[in-house]
């Protein structure tokens, strides 16, 4: 019998939702969680807009080591690991450790740590030749995005196969892909998979606003990323992270684990283009459509719903939509499809774990999360965007798309385990 | 302000975006697109930013939308220092 | 269904440019390392390193890419160019979506992340550049040659620390059996500037040593760390059938892989390497005996280098196997670490050869493994074992299998 990957457990540290019931509750909400940024001061910034999320290092259950040693990103990650072991209900004292393996991914690792460092260490920039006697002893650890994965394997005792996925805006959907062709192939019967980013620091936000490539809509935060909208001007810059218990099908259901979505098939392609711009004709991401679908032996009129990459920027909507035609034909038409970067921004890596999350809670729940702030149709993205309001929706797969910086088009399904 | 020419172009493209050998900036290629030249949009947003910072003088966000051609950015450029000039006045 | 074969070797290392010269150097005992050039380091308590000296990289790429990537990525992009042209690949010939990219990474653009900080915090948000948004982060260098190769398929970056370079072609394999003909893989890194090597230094890992040649001592007696380089290997690599059907002889095949992760600090349980080797091993369908040299990890850090003895002769038997670590000589490259090794030992499987442990002279108490030592040994080498570990308990093993390539 083929070995497949079930979700059973899900964390999710999220702007405007702590926790994974707090996140589902502002997607079905249809909430913004943009502001203005208080991570730092945003003053002299295109964009001074963020979704940060209320994140108490201390009340999350952190020691004090852990938060000294770790990144706020690694922060994330165990605490969204945390949840999603007791969401499981897995008994990891019980699993061979060798059994356990873990899927991370990360597209800008440990940013904050890394740049609050660099500006001791050089005294403001000053120094080239940094000052070393101010080094301090997490900082190898911040220089290397693979602790993020490291922590995540330390707090389940995991001695399988662990790795950091770092495939930019891609990274969390092709840490989830990793680590269902894990189980798939028996290299592990329990996989932590996932992904975590905190970008909200200055060298983030200046080499987004130095591409204009996030919204400067300061004035309007709340409304900010508007994907799909006509009046979008592009994205929010978000942090966050999600972790997933994935299982061998067959012994999840053996355990009579609450098996919230199978992960049916992944494949990702490349549009070999450029680093940053994207053809309308979406033509690889379709290609990518198409190979999941293939893989999960889904016919594209099986999919009820699409989650897509909707990062608000003027390119990638008009890009998304034509493949999801291309891949789909008519029935794109027919389906609700949604970003839930509308409300939660885009935290680059860890975005894509976030949004199998929630498929999987959508699938779950039979509930599709809106688009918000979506008011103005825009001729080119003419399919159904569920703006502003959450739907019930009966639907049986669902499909989630993420496209990145250096040309990266996943596409993975999820359906309903059977 | 001193007027923006292209040996300033010439210079601006060479530090912050290269400048590929088998083209010589020169006049002959003033109406040639900047795509044709190998010049994407995040090497004409760098041009922008550099002009910014070296001269003070504020480039829009869509700057390259109206630097399709050497001459156009030159020509485009000389129009914001003018019109930074005048409002100094 | 066959293993697939490595084709195409580039080699960008302290010891070399191309992959003649490096195994010139590497069957030589010639030292990449020296003092540190690329900044003043004199007030640093860390000296040497292994730099990629006699090319100037810049000059060899297409002028209008090298301001819009870090050194780590255009050591990648040259090398990714000398292995297309060692395996006589025009991927132009090949199906878009068969043609992949998987490489490792360890820190990104180290040097243009620590540049564009630097115009920063002195001169404002404004003084970022647009290309910061592509350069540092660690999937550039994948990205860059997916599009400078026009290969669509599954690409991906896995940032393992120096365990990386084996997981990226652990993961080639997966892509070569299921829907990819060709991937593009291995890794180089090259964060030599001061906040590369600063970084390192509260770990406690890097020799403090001002002598090139005793700097970096794996299982020696006065073994204490290592030192850091840049540099690594892009390899070709293609399935069998690919391979043959243009003709293309190879370096050799992946026969078995296996990765694990070692317990948390504080555990009573046992580091995962030896378990890790024996499944690698199982994986190839080969038993210990079938190995006939082994590239070890080799920290330099003692309690790390006794460790790995220990769970080499676990598998293996005390002194039954050769053990090697070229890497004296280059330095430990992190993201290019595991490649170069990889590469090193395809020549050895090529040659017939296994290049010598340059430095060590006294193995430390404890250390019982057969390191080849003094100058390189001939045998008849038909298998060999990779063996890395990355910061943090990451815990590599990659089998070899020797190839019909002689030249």
């Amino acid at each position: 019998m083929t070995r497949r990957a079930v979700v059973t457990g899900i964390g999710v540290v999220a702007p405007g939702g702590v926790g994974r019931e707090a996140f589902w509750d502002l997607l079905t909400a249809g909430r913004t969680a943009t502001r203005r940024i208080t991570l730092f001061d945003p003053t002299e910034f295109r964009s001074q807009i963020a979704a940060e999320a209320d994140f108490d290092a201390v009340a999350s259950g952190l020691t004090p080591q852990q938060i000294r040693r770790m990144d706020r990103a690694g922060q994330f990650a165990v605490v969204s690991t945390r949840e999603a072991v007791l969401d499981s209900g897995l008994d990891f004292g019980a699993i061979a450790p060798e059994q356990v393996a873990v899927s991370i991914g990360s597209a800008v690792g440990c940013t904050m740590g890394l740049e609050q460092e660099y500006a001791v260490l050089s005294d403001g920039g000053k120094k080239w030749v940094i000052d070393h006697e101010y080094g301090v002893p997490q900082l190898y650890g911040y220089m290397v995005p693979s602790t993020l994965a490291v922590e995540v394997a330390w707090e389940v005792g995991a001695e399988g196969p662990v790795a950091l996925i770092s495939t930019g805006c891609t990274s969390g959907l092709d840490a989830i892909a990793h680590g269902s062709a894990l189980i798939e192939e028996g290299s592990a019967e329990v996989v932590l998979a996932g992904a975590t980013d905190a970008p909200l620091s200055p060298i983030t936000a200046a080499c987004f606003d130095a591409i204009k490539a996030t919204s400067p809509n300061n004035d309007d935060a709340e409304h900010a990323s508007r994907p799909f909208d006509r009046a979008r001007d592009g994205f929010v810059l978000g942090e966050g992270s999600a972790v997933l218990v994935l299982e061998e099908r067959e012994a999840a259901r053996r355990r009579g684990a609450h098996i919230y979505a199978e992960v049916a098939g992944c494949a990702s392609r490349s549009n070999a283009f450029h680093m940053t711009g994207l053809k309308p004709d979406g033509r690889e991401m379709a290609e990518a459509i198409r190979v999941a679908l293939d893989r999960a032996q889904l016919d594209p009129t099986g999919v009820g719903y699409i989650n897509a990459h909707g990062s608000g920027t003027r390119q990638n909507d008009r890009h998304e939509t034509e493949a999801f035609k291309r891949s789909l034909g008519d029935h794109a038409r027919r389906i609700p499809v949604s970003s839930i970067k509308s409300m939660i921004g885009h935290s680059l890596g860890a975005i894509g774990s976030i949004e199998v999350a929630a498929c999987a809670l959508a699938l779950d729940r039979q509930v599709v999360p809106p688009t918000a702030n979506l008011r103005t149709p825009d001729p080119e993205c003419d399919l159904d965007y569920v703006p502003i309001t959450a739907r019930e929706h009966a639907m049986d797969a669902v499909l989630s798309v993420g496209s990145g910086f250096g040309g990266f088009q996943t596409a993975a399904v999820l359906t309903r385990s059977r | 302000m001193a007027n923006f020419e292209l040996d300033d172009l010439v210079r601006l493209l060479a530090s912050c975006a290269g400048v590929e050998e088998e083209f010589d900036l020169n006049n002959d290629v003033l109406d040639t697109e900047f795509v044709d030249l190998g010049y994407d949009s995040l090497a004409l947003l760098e041009v922008a930013g550099q002009v910014s910072r070296e001269y003070g003088v504020p480039m829009p966000d869509n700057a390259p939308e109206y630097m399709l051609t050497p001459r156009a950015a030159i020509d485009f450029i000389n129009e914001l220092f003018a019109a930074t000039t005048a409002k100094a006045v | 269904m066959s293993s697939p074969v490595i084709t195409g070797i580039g080699v960008i290392a302290p010891t070399g440019v191309g992959v003649d010269e490096h195994w010139q150097a590497v069957l030589a005992g010639k030292l990449g390392i020296a003092r540190i050039s690329r900044f003043d380091a004199a007030g640093y308590p860390v000296q040497l390193a292994g730099e990629v000296t006699g090319v100037s990289v810049k000059e060899l790429l297409p002028r209008r890419l090298v301001p819009q990537i870090d050194r780590w990525t255009q050591l990648a992009v040259l090398a990714g160019e000398y292995a297309l042209a060692d395996a006589k690949l025009n991927p132009a010939e090949l199906p878009e979506y068969e043609m992949a990219v998987v490489t490792s990474s360890s820190s990104g653009g180290t040097e243009f992340g620590q540049n564009e900080m630097t115009r920063l915090y002195r001169n404002g948000p404004s003084h970022v550049g647009a290309y910061q948004s592509i350069a540092w982060f660690y999937a550039a260098t994948t990205g860059q040659l997916s599009i400078k190769h026009g290969m669509r398929g599954p690409c991906g970056v896995l940032a393992c620390e120096q365990a990386g370079g084996l997981d990226a072609l652990g993961q080639v394999r997966r892509l070569l059996r299921r829907e990819a003909r060709l991937v593009i893989s291995g890794g180089t890194d090259a964060s030599l500037c001061p906040y590369g090597v600063v970084a390192q230094l509260p770990i406690g890992y890097l020799s403090t040593s001002d002598d090139p040649e005793q700097a970096y001592l794996p299982f020696d007696a006065d073994a204490a760390g290592y030192v850091p380089g840049e540099g690594g290997a892009i390899f070709t690599v293609e399935t069998a059938e690919s391979a043959r059907e243009r003709g293309a002889p190879n370096y050799g095949a992946i026969l078995g892989y296996a990765a694990g992760f070692d317990p948390p600090p504080g555990s009573e349980r046992p580091p995962v390497l030896r378990r890790t080797i024996e499944r690698a091993i199982a994986d190839a369908g080969l038993l210990p005996s079938d190995v006939d040299v082994v590239f070890a990890d080799a920290m330099g850090v003692p309690d790390k280098d006794l460790a790995e003895s220990q769970a080499i002769s676990a598998v293996f038997g005390p002194g039954a196997v050769p053990v090697t670590a070229p890497k004296t000589l280059t330095g430990r490259l992190y993201g290019g670490g595991a490649p170069l090794d990889v590469a090193t030992a395809l020549l050895a499987l090529r040659d017939g050869i296994i290049p010598h442990t340059a430095g060590p002279t006294e193995l430390a108490p404890g250390i019982d493994i057969d390191l080849v030592l003094g100058q390189p040994r001939p045998a008849p080498l038909r298998t060999a074992l990779v063996l890395a570990r990355g910061y943090g308990g990451f815990t590599s093993a990659l089998v070899l299998g020797a190839g019909d390539r002689t030249a």
